[in-house]
């Protein structure tokens, strides 16, 4: 299990890559991987976006999303698992966020990737400020739940 | 007792502050704690609250030397 926070622009496939290179100890055993790419919207509400700027809370961040994958590992059957969130300065198509989770099983990957994504919305201290065109700046309110959207 | 208080996103702007250090001589609420350190100041509704990074409730009670923390609802992801 990894977790990372990080203020530069990262390659999600690079990462995955070179994280797997470290997974000896699985071979053989993992059936499924699972991810999940969270990018940035130039379009959030009706408005235009042309930047971001991500703040957290250090040390509670990576408790929060250890807890997430604590819960999952709880709920499915899980070999391994990856997140990576960015903060800082981001721009649009930049790459926020990335999961990965490798079990056995397809379902326990594809359920376990969407509860750590659902859980790390609700639950971990990250919060976006939007860059608006004519430089002005407002603070995302509040995340949707994804098990909701149509 | 003493404490360390933090505030973060738009509940840091709204405070004014990113941090207060609070002296206290009885066992205070995580809601107290915010009447003592911020008075009269409007509190946001949603605002979450955590003691040495775990979510409380605003009734729980701050030991000497915690960490307590008060910010919006989170929008990562």
């Amino acid at each position: 299990m990894a977790i990372k926070i990080t203020e530069l622009a990262f390659d999600p496939y690079h990462e995955l890559k070179l994280y797997q290179n470290t997974q000896l100890e699985h071979l053989g055993a993992i059936g499924a991987t699972s991810l999940f790419i969270g990018t940035m919207r130039d379009f959030n509400q009706g408005s235009q976006v042309t930047g971001m700027s991500i703040e957290h809370y250090p040390g509670m961040t990576e408790k929060q999303l250890g807890l997430c994958i604590e819960k999952a590992q709880g709920l499915w059957s899980i070999l391994d698992s990856l997140i990576i969130h960015r903060v800082g300065t981001i721009t649009p198509n930049d790459v926020i966020v990335l999961i990965a989770v490798w079990s056995a099983h397809r379902g326990d990957a594809f359920d376990a990737t969407r509860y750590i994504m659902e859980a790390l919305k609700s639950t971990v201290p990250f919060w976006k400020k939007e860059c608006l065109e004519a430089d002005t700046e407002r603070w995302v309110i509040s995340n949707t739940s994804g098990y909701q959207q149509g | 007792m003493s404490i360390k208080v933090y505030y973060f996103a738009s509940l840091k702007e709204h405070v004014g502050s990113s941090e207060h250090e609070l002296d206290f001589t009885q066992s205070l609420t995580v809601n107290e704690v915010w009447l003592r350190a911020n008075g009269t100041l409007v509190l946001p509704k949603n605002t979450l609250a955590a003691i040495n990074m775990d979510y409380v409730d605003w009734d729980s009670l701050v030991s000497d030397g915690d960490v307590v923390a008060f910010f919006p609802p989170v929008t990562g992801g």
